[in-house]
């Protein structure tokens, strides 16, 4: 660290001491956990709607969902790719070859570079867990794929869809250092005169494949 | 230490500044329904929310009890994001800051940076500095490309160009991107900017952001945005630059629970916003490699040195109290002559300048309450205007000016009855020749700064405390009478 940043270092640190003074780690412990949290941390409602919840909040965001089983993904993704007449496709390197239409043209993730990736038409990954109530996928990883092309399909799995963002922040707690990306709808603006419009510089088409138990 | 707030040391008071804006009717228009369209769709979010108060009640103590250890906090994020590869500066000031930043990208050999909307870089004038040594910055939140391309000043914390009108952005755009056709829906406008900066993104190797939270736990750093530029900015170079207020600093991970069901509800009326982005120093094969944090102090301090104005720290910068301002949405943003404008900005700009400059700001409220009302972390701002005003009228008052003295005369004849009753019945006599057709329509003097913009009831012909009396004195007389 440079010299002058030291000092700066100290002289912040020792003005805040002045007004603050300095409190033993358990007292602060203990004061943060005494913090009432009285809003709602858990499911209120049945997994039924949950899963409709989410599906409508989706729907909301104008992203476009379709419900499967396991065995139906791979139909269900070459049928999106199919109406979307997409020619190019990335897919998230943890991404399982199985589920992926057999004749389908793409390249992984890690085998290509972020000029190449430009010219892709679409990505494909899984999400790590989805919150119904704000209709949100979160992604770990694979932050430039569902970024730069136009189009983005998240397989999501009903089981890993939580009603509340508290239950989701819960269940990223052992990825809290990874990048994480939170995902609500395509990308939008209302910037001008407050007219929400879809697709500013991320994917304008969103595609949630949701397997149902 | 030398604070800057943008150019707020210049700028010409709240009430000067103001008058012209308010003869200014597309301004007006165009703010009126920006704030009338966010105002609806926040209260329909909120409304469904029902637990949104024990959420504010837990934000506001989260981040009195992080203000209470802010030397804690600080301490653990820089230990932790050192950790995970990234490399904490601190800033005194704007000048150290700004300093520290352009050294950076000169080290990294960059000429050119793209940047993710954030206010306080806007606060620190950094875009000034960028340029004066030969680094270009790219504003990328469609907003603040509107504010740069147009050479014009953000005039709302979140929709910094909501006084523009799709005309305007057209305009705009056409001019500076040389474009000789451009149609003025704002579906082409978007799309004009998507293809103006798609290169830049892939091009430039330094990003450059500000935060929304730095989570002391982890190290990590969390960014919240809508158009997808700020994720561009963020995962796109190789170098990226990040500075933050030391009150951005939030205990942990977990707390994100609270904070991302507040801001995105009280900024814009979403559920939620389209992106969060969350990093923690660098990651290997996925994102900057170079990973630069500058932990700013500008005047913070000096605000938690006031136990009556800390709450000022707890802003999450939702904007929500500048769209519910019936004084904001009559003048806009540029009247508070700060880059942070309406009620936050108001009590925010002069404690950053330890009440140095912008003096008049914390006048330019009618206390109303609606501010406090919909802050989600429950910032009381009509106590801190209050506050802020008596701070103000304190340093006048040792001052010899014409105010303070009639101010400490007013002040002697209300504490008196005597003396009260005596101005009342002077008034009564005094205010003849300024009454017409039962109003009063302009004073002279420095009285006439009230009537310049209202009209005033003249004072009635009995008070309350007389009439009171006497009515008393009938009802014995009358008693009396009776028996």
């Amino acid at each position: 660290m440079p010299e002058a940043t030291t000092n700066t270092r100290e002289a912040s640190l020792s003005r805040i001491r002045v007004t603050n003074p300095t409190a033993d780690a358990a007292a602060r412990v203990s004061e943060y956990q005494a913090i009432e949290r009285a809003y709602q941390q858990s499911a209120a409602m049945d997994r039924a709607s949950i899963i409709r919840t989410f599906i409508e909040r989706l729907h909301e965001y104008d992203a476009n969902v379709t419900e499967t089983s396991v065995d139906g993904i791979s139909a269900a993704i070459a049928k999106i790719l199919n109406t979307h007449s997409q020619k190019s496709t990335v897919i998230a390197d943890s991404f399982k070859q199985q589920f992926l239409p057999a004749d389908l043209h793409c390249v992984r993730e890690s085998q290509i570079t972020k000029e190449q990736l430009n010219t892709i038409e679409g990505a494909i990954s899984e999400c790590e867990v989805a919150i119904a109530h704000t209709g949100t996928i979160i992604i770990r990883g694979s932050r430039q794929i569902t970024l730069l092309p136009d189009r983005y399909l998240c397989v999501v799995y009903e089981n890993q869809v939580v009603e509340t963002v508290p239950e989701a922040i819960a269940v990223l707690g052992k990825f809290a250092a990874e990048p994480l990306t939170f995902i609500s709808g395509p990308s939008a603006t209302a910037d001008i005169e407050m007219t929400r419009i879809r697709g500013v510089h991320g994917p304008r088409i969103l595609d949630v494949v949701l397997i149902r138990d | 230490m030398s604070i800057r707030v943008g150019e707020a040391a210049e700028a010409p008071s709240f009430q000067k500044a103001a008058l012209p804006l308010l003869d200014d009717t597309q301004l007006r228009k165009n703010v009126r329904h920006a704030t009338d369209v966010i105002t609806n769709k926040r209260a329909i979010v909120v409304g469904e929310q029902h637990d949104w108060q024990q959420l504010r009640s837990a934000a506001s103590a989260i981040k009195e009890h992080t203000l209470r250890h802010l030397d804690h906090y600080l301490l653990q994020f820089e230990a932790a994001c050192t950790a995970a590869g990234g490399h904490v500066h601190w800033a005194s000031d704007a000048d150290e800051a700004n300093r520290t930043i352009v050294d950076l990208v000169k080290q990294y050999g960059g000429k050119e940076v793209i940047k993710v909307k954030t206010m306080t870089s806007d606060e620190i004038g950094l875009n000034k500095a960028f340029e004066a040594n030969g680094i270009h910055p790219h504003e990328t939140d469609l907003a603040d490309m509107i504010i740069q391309l147009g050479h014009d000043k953000p005039s709302h914390i979140v929709v910094p160009a909501l006084h523009k009108n799709r005309q305007q952005v057209r305009e705009i755009f056409m001019q500076a991107m040389g474009l000789s056709e451009l149609g003025d829906k704002p579906e082409d406008l978007t799309n004009a900017a998507r293809h103006y900066l798609r290169e830049k993104f892939l091009k430039v190797g330094i990003g450059f952001s500000g935060a929304n939270y730095l989570l002391a736990d982890t190290g990590g750093v969390c960014v919240v945005e809508s158009e997808g530029n700020g994720r561009m900015c963020l995962t796109l170079p190789d170098v990226l630059i990040t500075v933050a207020g030391i009150e951005k600093v939030i205990p942990g991970f977990r707390d994100l629970e609270i904070f991302l069901q507040l801001l995105p509800r009280s900024a814009t009326g979403e559920r939620m916003n389209p992106y969060n982005s969350l990093w923690t120093g660098v990651h290997e094969g996925d994102g900057p490699q170079h990973f630069h944090i500058v932990l700013l102090d500008n005047g913070r301090t000096r605000i938690l040195a006031d136990p009556e104005s800390r709450q000022t720290l707890h802003c999450i910068r939702c904007g929500a109290c500048l769209n519910t301002c019936p004084v904001y949405r009559q003048t806009g943003g540029h009247a508070y002559g700060s880059i942070y404008a309406g009620p936050i900005g108001a009590i925010l700009t002069p404690q950053l300048f330890d009440m140095q400059h912008s003096q008049s700001l914390p006048y330019a409220s009618s206390l109303c309450g609606a501010c406090y009302e919909v802050c989600p972390v429950k910032i009381n701002i009509p106590e801190v205007l209050i506050h802020l005003r008596g701070r103000v009228v304190r340093e006048q008052q040792s001052g010899a000016n014409i105010e303070a003295i009639g101010m400490k005369a007013m002040a002697n004849i209300f504490s008196s009855r005597r003396r009260f009753e005596a101005a009342q019945r002077l008034g009564r006599i005094g205010q003849w020749p300024f009454v017409s057709k039962g109003w009063v329509k302009h004073l002279p003097g420095m009285l006439g700064n009230w009537t310049s913009v209202r009209d005033l009831q003249p004072m009635p012909q009995q008070s309350f405390r007389s009439w009171w009396r006497d009515r008393k004195k009938s009802a014995v007389a009358k008693e009396k009478a009776d028996a």
